[in-house]
Order: structure tokens, then C-alpha cells, then sequence
């Protein structure tokens, strides 16, 4: 009960002492405000990266094209030795009538061409279609299978998968050092609003300490202050996320520019969103307040 | 049995200056001491070293079997609160009520509110301020700012009680107001120490008087004694 009875005192002061300062505390809450809504589209964009490259590593395939005069025991070769490398997750052969099938279905065009071509006659070459698990290895894994016998050519989109995955590896890295930035100079600011807060209550503090607070009986109310401004800079950012990400994956159906580009779904998105958000809140406004305390109070 | 035994304290200031030489005394439960001196004789170093504020240079201060002088800092607070502290500038929260000012040293210890609120008009009748609970200092008069200071130093009951020029800022009849209250706390049984220059005040009361003069005890008067001696 006294556990409570003190505490309940704590939060009481800390919470007033949050409106005392207005002027500081809202120079504080706006800076966490910031950062947290800066961190919030961070997490936003590095997740959809994420989610893109992962999808778009998923569909990432190389297209083995087989010799045309391939005799059906040459082909069950290749299919082995492909079968046989390491790193590969799944392989399909599609022959030269179903490709050529495909392509008459999509355009008369082909259909006119294509027609009267004969297996022997075709041009078109049998392939197989080739995921490797690990996105990193697939230039490897093409030279591979380049080098089977039999193997005309290998396609896999070359320099441009490698591109992507550059780009996306900056966006994370851009994002998260622009959070860490962030971090810190808010925890600096908090810092300087608890230090002017101790400076503001001297007194009290003085006081305290002739009537027999112990140390942390007169820290803890500052530390608590930390935290409600950071909870306090935490409340715009979390509505802004939750209707300003539901409203833009309503506005663009869920995906962006093209269907290629898939947005995450906002739920439960937004509301992990915003309890990351509310932690880094609290512990950023806690730790600015115990920097400032460990240095300016000394008792 | 003595509540506060010092011996051979000495204290030097780090910028030089010493405060104190060697002092050595005994103050016993239930006395009403004096101590009085020229300005910078050391009197206010030496409460400040009862309640812990300074520490000696050397020697050793032991107030009701604790030995401040040795306290860590993070401890200091268990000697306060069988302390009472009350200054000649009353060091009140202004923002903060009669009443708020003095269940302040309660709340910080997490006392139930209806305990805390029988407590405070128990001492707010004590000094004679019953009837301000609700105003604020800036309200009151010097002496009554420095009863609700009383008030608030002796709401934890505290065995002893610091007094650092508390009349210094008052006129002679307010002086003698707070002189009373005080005489009434002592007479509770609180051992009393105050510091003062008001001469006027110790000879008319007939108590225990330390006369300090740079920095050691130049004589320490009886009850009675000190009044003979002016006279």
C-alpha cells in the first residue's frame, strides 16, 4: 500500500510538474512528436522494401534455355544435373509446345505464325524454369547452369536483381541512421528540459531532502516526467500512423503504382507500429531524464 | 545519556578557511541549547554538521547513536528524518498551501491521506495556525511563515530539533511568539539546538548557551549562568 501510495504521489508531481514547464515540455513533446513520426514512416517504408524484395526475390527466376535440337535423354541429363546444384529451391520444364501453346493463347499474332510449325520445325526453345533459394547466389548458380552441356543460354534479369538488392540494402541503411540520429538528439532535448525542471525545483528539492526523502524518492518524479513526455510524444505520431497508412492503403487498393508493388496489409501493421513507437516514446524520454538526473542532481 | 556527542571536530573548507577546531560537546535529551557567537564564528557549520549537510575534516559527530559524520551520502536521509530543520528563511513552497507545505514531509513517505490529515491540523494547532490551513505563505506574516516551517520540521516527531537563526528575520514580539512555540515543543521532549544572535532572546530565557568565537568553544554556560554573566 505505502509501495503505491508513493508512487501515486510520484506520477501526481510529475504529471503537474509536465504543465508547469509548458513552454519546455511542449518544446519536448513537439521534438518527440518529430521523431517518432519520422520513425514511424521509416519502419513504414523499410517494412514495404522489405515486403517488396522479399516478393520480388520469391519471383526472381532463371530461365534455362535448353539446345532445339535437345533429344529427350539430353533433357533428363540437364534436369538432373540441375537437380543435382546446390541452392536451388524449385525447377519446372516447360517444352516447346507448351510455351508455344502459351504464346498463341496471348496473341493472334502468334497464333498466325505458329500454327503449322511442327515440334522438329519450331524455333522455340524448351526451358527450365529455375528458383534459387538464397537471392545472392543466383548469378552463381546461372553460371552453373550455363556450364551443363546441352544449356544454351541462362537469363535472369542479370545486374538489374543485383540493382534492387543495392537499393533496398540503402533504404535501410539511410532509415536507420537517420533514427538513430533522431534518438539521440530528442534523448539530448529531454535531457535539457528535466535539467531546467531540477533547476525550477531546487527548492522543493532541498527540502526534500531536510524532511528525509531518500535519493530515490526524489529522483523518481523526474524520471516519470521523462516518461510522460515521452508517452505525450508518442500520441500524435501513433494517430497519424494508424489513419495515415490505413487512408494510403485504401487510397491505392493496397498496392503502389502497379500490382507489382504490394502494400502490407494494415493490420495488425499499424498496431505494431504504434506500440514500437510508444516504447521508443517512453524509453527515450526515460533515458533524457535519467542523463539529466545522474548529472544535475547530485545528492 | 547525551543524543548528540562531538568530539574533536575540525573542519576545514576546501577554498581554506576553517570553521571549526577541535570542539568537543555533549548535548543531552530534552535540553534547550544556545549557541551563539560573532558572525563566521562557526555556528552555522556546526548544525549544519548535526543534520549532515557538511562533514567534519576530522573527528566524530554522533547524534542519537548514529554516526553522522560517516554517513554515506545515499544514507543521509535515515538521520534526517530524526531530524527537524527550520532556517531563518522558512523555505516554504510558495505555490503550495499552509497545509500542502507541511503534509509534504508525510506524502514523501507514502502515509495514508486521513493519517497525514490528522497529523497536519495536530501540528498546525500546535503552532497556532489551525485556522490558515488553506492560505498560502505569501499570505502570512513572517513569524507565521515560520511556524508553518516549524510546523512542518516537527510533523515527523523528530527527536531533535535544528534551529538556524529562526527569529533572525522577525521582530522582538513575533520573535518571542516563535520563541514560545518552541519552548511548547521542547517541553514535549524535543531536544532543541538554535542558533541566534539575538542576545535579547538568550538572556531572557534562562537555557543551556555555547558561546562560540572563531571557530572553538569559548564557554558553555549552564542554565542560568549566561543570564548572570550579561546582567
Amino acid at each position: 500500500m505505502k509501495f503505491f501510495r508513493i508512487l501515486g504521489r510520484n506520477i501526481r508531481d510529475s504529471f503537474r510538474s509536465v504543465f508547469r514547464n509548458f513552454a519546455l515540455s511542449m518544446a519536448s513533446i513537439s521534438c518527440i512528436t518529430i521523431t517518432l513520426i519520422v520513425v514511424a514512416v521509416a519502419i513504414i517504408l523499410s517494412y514495404n522494401v522489405n515486403s517488396f524484395a522479399t516478393n520480388v526475390e520469391k519471383d526472381v527466376t532463371i530461365v534455362t534455355f535448353l539446345d532445339v535440337d535437345i533429344t529427350p535423354e539430353e533433357k533428363d541429363d540437364v534436369e538432373d544435373q540441375i537437380n543435382n546444384l546446390d541452392y536451388i529451391e524449385t525447377y519446372r520444364y516447360e517444352s516447346k509446345t507448351q510455351i508455344a501453346e502459351e504464346m498463341m493463347k496471348s496473341s493472334e499474332v502468334f497464333t498466325n505464325i505458329m500454327k503449322d510449325w511442327d515440334e522438329k520445325d519450331s524455333p522455340i526453345q524448351s526451358t527450365f524454369l529455375v528458383k534459387v533459394t538464397n537471392i545472392d547466389l543466383i548469378g552463381e548458380v546461372a553460371q552453373k547452369i550455363s556450364a551443363i552441356e546441352n544449356v544454351s543460354a541462362v537469363k535472369y534479369g542479370e545486374g538489374m536483381v543485383e540493382q534492387l538488392v543495392s537499393v533496398f540494402e540503402i533504404i535501410k541503411k539511410v532509415s536507420i541512421g537517420t533514427v538513430i540520429a533522431l534518438i539521440l538528439v530528442t534523448a539530448f532535448l529531454i535531457s535539457n528540459t528535466i535539467k531546467i525542471t531540477i533547476f525550477s525545483r531546487k527548492r522543493e528539492i532541498e527540502i526534500m531532502r531536510l524532511v528525509g526523502a531518500s535519493n530515490i524518492n526524489i529522483k523518481i518524479p523526474f524520471i516519470f516526467e521523462g516518461l510522460f513526455l515521452g508517452i505525450l510524444g508518442a500520441i500524435i505520431p501513433i494517430i497519424a500512423t494508424v489513419y495515415g497508412y490505413l487512408s494510403l492503403y485504401k487510397q491505392f487498393s493496397g498496392q503502389l503504382f502497379s500490382p507489382f508493388i504490394k502494400l502490407i496489409s494494415p493490420e495488425p501493421f499499424v498496431f505494431l507500429i504504434s506500440g514500437v513507437l510508444i516504447v521508443i516514446g517512453i524509453a527515450v524520454g526515460m533515458f533524457g531524464s535519467w542523463r539529466a538526473v545522474r548529472k544535475h542532481l547530485n545528492i | 545519556m547525551s543524543l548528540i556527542r562531538v568530539r574533536n571536530v575540525k573542519k576545514q573548507y576546501k577554498n581554506g578557511v576553517t570553521a571549526l577546531y577541535d570542539v568537543d560537546l555533549d548535548i543531552n535529551k530534552g535540553e534547550f541549547v544556545f549557541v551563539i557567537g560573532s558572525t563566521g564564528c562557526g555556528k552555522s557549520t556546526l548544525i549544519k554538521m548535526l543534520y549532515r549537510e557538511e562533514k567534519p575534516t576530522s573527528g566524530s559527530i554522533n547524534v542519537g547513536g548514529v554516526e553522522v559524520a560517516k554517513l554515506r551520502n545515499g544514507k543521509v536521509y535515515k538521520v534526517r528524518r530524526k531530524i527537524g530543520v527550520v532556517f531563518q528563511d522558512f523555505k516554504l513552497l510558495n505555490r503550495a498551501n499552509v497545509y500542502e507545505n507541511v503534509a509534504f514531509a508525510l506524502e514523501i513517505f507514502g502515509l495514508p491521506k486521513t493519517e497525514i490529515h490528522a497529523r497536519v491540523l495536530k501540528v498546525l494547532d500546535l503552532v497556532g495556525l489551525k485556522n490558515k490551513a488553506r492560505h498560502y505563505p505569501t499570505e502570512l506574516s513572517g513569524g507565521e511563515q515560520q511556524r508553518v516551517a516549524i510546523a512542518r520540521a516537527i510533523i515527523n516527531e523528530p527527536k531533535l530539533l535544528l534551529c538556524d537563526e529562526p527569529t533572525g528575520n522577525l521582530d522582538k514580539t513575533t520573535s518571542m511568539e516563535i520563541m514560545n512555540v518552541l519552548l511548547e515543543i521542547n517541553k514535549l521532549g524535543t531536544t532543541i539546538i538554535m542558533v541566534t544572535h539575538d542576545t535579547g532572546i538568550v538572556a531572557k530565557l534562562n537555557k543551556r548557551v555555547i558561546l562560540l568565537d572563531a571557530g572553538r568553544v569559548l564557554k558553555d554556560y549552564v542554565e542560568g549562568e549566561y543570564k548572570h554573566e550579561v546582567l
